[in-house]
């Protein structure tokens, strides 16, 4: 099961809208990849509620579809 | 989510101060982020229990139900959920996580 890049970046988008949004393919397998978020809506909300908030935005493929993404998120 | 696992992950969080879910054990994690998060609590010195999930079928689903957080593995002190291997790393890096370790009043390596 793999996850193309841009779905990736296009949920994260929908859900953030502000959102930088920079990912790599870390394995060149379409399966491991890592992004780094940046948005103002992380403002006063704890690193679980952001991390929370990216996971959420894929809705279930994290997981599944997703196998490893790491994830990195910073305040705007 | 099933009561029985509800109650197995209370009753593990409740007797272990530190309780690391992971894929493996800590001698043979199975998977590299629960390895990463095993070894920083190793070179910590932080005396911890590993859950291996892949054990359990239940329990490795259930686990996600009761943090509302997909991914293995996760990290428990004193009953909280710290976070998963993005966040403990990070943590690590920026010395959070001693903080956290010395405010929860757990003995580790400073």
């Amino acid at each position: 099961m793999t996850m193309d890049l841009k779905d990736i970046e296009k949920h994260i988008k929908e859900a953030l809208p502000d959102a930088n949004v920079e990912i790599q393919d870390l394995a060149g397998d379409g399966n491991h990849y890592s992004a780094t978020v940046t948005s103002s809506q992380f403002k006063d909300k704890s690193k679980i509620e952001q991390h929370k908030m990216v996971y959420n935005s894929l809705k279930g493929k994290m997981g599944n579809e997703l196998h490893a993404l790491a994830i990195k998120t910073k305040e705007q | 989510m099933d009561q029985e696992i509800k109650d197995l992950i209370n009753k593990e969080i409740t007797e272990s101060e530190v309780c690391l879910f992971m894929k493996g054990t800590p001698d043979a994690p199975q998977c590299g982020f629960s390895m990463a998060v095993g070894n920083i609590l190793k070179i910590l010195e932080v005396k911890f229990k590993g859950i291996n999930v892949l054990d359990d079928q239940s329990l490795r689903e259930g686990i996600k139900a009761f943090s509302e957080w997909p991914t293995i593995p996760q990290l428990y002190i004193k009953k909280e959920f710290i976070g998963g291997c993005d966040i403990i790393k990070e943590m690590y890096e920026n010395g959070e996580l001693k903080k956290i370790l010395a405010e929860k009043k757990i003995q580790h390596k400073n």
